[in-house]
């Protein structure tokens, strides 16, 4: 039987928990279709920067991805204007639309490679590399608009695909479970996935392994910046503007999601259901704090808190703990692992 | 004077015999590629344009390097140390923000030597608490120190205020604006070097002091070389973690306070969101990210070049849109650089 694991156990009782709470706080309205839709809505963007960070972090060697949100609206701002030199919004929007859509992903796997060539063939420290790429993608993306919002425009599928619904659930939620569904799937079944978590847990071993460290490390950055081309363009779709300093707290969000969901910072572990769960539990948790009417300012103080209980957790192995204590009374070798 | 730390590469043993070419130079002194670049940029630029040469302007860059240079300084130490810190302008927005509301509404007689204790005594504090938990958690301190900033500064947005202060008490505006030098300009407007320039000189030199004559010094080179040798040699991490995090937020807090003092305002907002520069122009100055090496005197030309290269742009012809894009390309380019110097050795 496999072993079951900790954090998300931790992770679905938080679910539970902010959804009784919620419903509870509001008397009702948290719970409502249109909440949960909204809240729904919002995941994307996050979720796919988090997965983002923790491809970096599972890659390990100090392996982190800072340039992700920079990346983002890099490919939203250069993907918009080159789209609009080609097709009119108004007469063409599929034309403009598709245009726009392949723009993002491929504006984002440009700099993920880059990103990925420059720590791995130049041998760059992670942190170093990425701080430098995401004040250069910055620096691009305001030279390119000028400093100021570049207007999208609500083309009829662009918008469809930030604010429209199947079933009732949001298009770019599907889209993210899709994306996520097809990178779990990834990470666990090629041997791409396989070498990928294994070069992060031990860099020596998986290079005298005769594994291919620097296009392995490559392919991850370059999945990383894909990701954040998506949410590029679930940013553009959702807003109307693109701009060069959207989503500034972003950055530590990502981080925060993928620390929740129990990825590794030293490398060569980390699930994407669980940054999955941790991102819809952050959403949650932000939709209730403003529910109850805190601030924004209180809501980075909460981030900021969390993280560090977060940090907290994991280094004391605290579930595993709690996991070994109950266990241990069914199987008394369950506490081994 | 020597610059070079005598724990710069202790990983690798020095050749046998000094070479005396230019590039093996730079090979050993990385800080000597940047004031190559600094000389060349200044003196480019002084051709294009003769107006950066004029008094004005290099008083300008001069108040400008001030506060980067304080938290420049505290970078330098969280590099040598093995770590990185994006907690520093957080500190410093809390501790000059709350200190300037406290004087304003409680002491407003304060004299200004308790003012900056206060603020390097607050700022210190807050930066041991950041060392207390890197050496707790046991994760990069580049995810502790986000952390911390988001706790600091939403602590301070949301509990201490958010508005601007603008009525600062005297002694401030008189520290703020006590000349050092003055010059006239040509168009009769006097133009004067504020004497808290010599801070940042000061403050160079006691880090230089720290770092090179004291054992707690030669404890950060080691840690950031090799934490568990150092460990291993009888080195306290928790010690050395709390210390350095503590020294960079004290330099925070001094450079909060100062900040406050030449714009003659307080605004909770500013300052957050000038990291990465400031982490720029300490790798410019030729620290590794990855810990162990560095100098102060390297640190202050990349403090200088980040400064000439934000203050130049616009005076020959490029656009300050720019500005991004050339520091990030610099960032790159020296990463680049230094790596290539290290695999070379």
């Amino acid at each position: 039987m496999r072993k079951l694991d900790g954090n998300l156990v931790l992770l679905v009782t938080l679910f539970a928990v902010l959804l009784v709470a919620g419903g509870l706080l509001s008397g009702g309205t948290y719970l409502s279709l249109f909440n949960l839709q909204s809240m729904a809505s919002q995941v994307p963007e996050i979720g796919l920067l988090a997965i983002g960070v923790m491809l970096a972090m599972c890659a390990g060697d100090g392996g982190i991805d800072l340039s992700g949100i920079a990346m983002a609206n890099l490919a939203g701002v250069a993907s918009g204007l080159f789209a609009m030199s080609i097709f009119p919004v108004d007469e063409a929007p599929v034309l403009f639309t598709v245009t726009f859509v392949i723009g993002c992903a491929v504006v984002g796997l440009i700099g993920g490679t880059l990103n990925g060539l420059i720590i791995s063939r130049l041998g760059i420290t992670p942190i170093l590399c990425t701080l430098g790429t995401q004040m250069f993608f910055t620096g691009v993306t305001v030279v390119l608009s000028g400093g100021r919002a570049v207007r999208i425009g609500t083309p009829e599928p662009l918008y469809e695909i930030g604010n429209g619904y199947v079933l009732g659930i949001p298009i770019s939620f599907l889209m993210f479970i899709g994306v996520a569904t097809l990178l779990g799937l990834v990470l666990r079944h090629t041997p791409y996935g396989v070498k990928l978590m294994m070069t992060g847990s031990n860099q020596k071993a998986a290079e005298f392994s005769g594994f291919a460290r620097a296009r392995i490390v490559t392919t991850t950055y370059a999945l990383s910046g894909l990701l954040a081309g998506l949410a590029g363009l679930i940013i553009a779709a959702r807003n109307v503007n693109v701009k060069w300093d959207y989503g500034t707290t972003y950055l530590l969000i990502a981080i925060l999601v993928a620390v929740m969901a129990g990825v590794k910072p030293e490398g060569g572990y980390g699930r994407v259901i669980n940054v999955v769960l941790a991102a819809i539990i952050l959403q949650l948790l932000s939709s209730l704090l403003n529910f109850v009417g805190l601030s924004n300012f209180v809501r980075d103080l909460a981030w900021g808190a969390l993280l560090l209980c977060f940090l907290f957790v994991n280094r004391f192995a605290l579930v595993e703990h709690f996991d070994a204590l109950f266990s241990s009374k069914r199987d008394p070798h369950a506490s081994k692992n | 004077m020597t610059m070079v730390q005598d724990m710069t590469d202790t990983a690798i043993p020095n050749p046998p015999r000094k070479e005396r070419s230019l590039g093996q130079l730079f090979q050993r002194r990385p800080e000597l590629v940047s004031l190559s670049i600094l000389i060349v940029i200044c003196v480019t630029v002084s051709i294009i344009n003769p107006a950066f040469l004029q008094p004005s302007s290099l008083i300008d860059m001069g108040r400008a390097s001030v506060v980067t240079g304080l938290f420049a300084l505290g970078v330098f130490a969280i590099l040598a140390v093995g770590g990185i810190d994006v907690s520093f302008t957080a500190i410093a927005a809390l501790s000059m923000y709350s200190l300037t509301l406290f004087v304003i509404n409680v002491y407003p007689t304060a004299p200004m030597t308790l003012v900056v204790v206060t603020a390097i005594l607050g700022g210190a504090g807050l930066g041991a608490l950041n060392g207390w938990l890197v050496n707790l958690l046991q994760v990069p301190s580049l995810i502790v120190t986000i952390g911390t900033q988001y706790l600091f500064r939403g602590f301070l947005l949301a509990f201490i205020g958010t508005v601007w202060l603008m009525e600062l008490p005297p002694q401030m505006i008189a520290f703020g604006k006590a000349p050092l030098l003055s010059f006239e300009t040509a168009n009769g407007a006097v133009v004067s070097l504020p004497i808290y320039f010599l801070v940042f000189p000061a403050a160079a030199v006691v880090t230089w002091m720290i770092f090179n004559m004291t054992l707690m010094g030669r404890a950060v080179f080691a840690t950031g070389g090799k934490a568990d040798v150092a460990a291993r040699l009888g080195y306290d991490q928790r010690t050395v973690h709390i210390f350095v995090f503590a020294f960079t937020g004290a330099l925070a807090g001094l450079a909060g306070i100062i900040h406050v003092c030449a714009n003659r305002m307080a605004n909770p907002f500013d300052l957050v969101g000038t990291e990465i520069e400031v982490i720029a122009a300490v790798v410019l100055g030729g620290a590794r990210i990855t810990g162990g090496t560095g100098t102060v005197f390297g640190t202050v030309t990349g403090v200088l070049l980040i400064t000439v290269v934000n203050n130049s742009l616009v005076l020959v012809g490029i656009p300050s849109t720019w500005q991004r894009v050339v520091v990030g390309a610099f960032i790159l380019l020296a990463a680049a650089f230094f790596v290539t110097r290290q695999q070379k050795q």
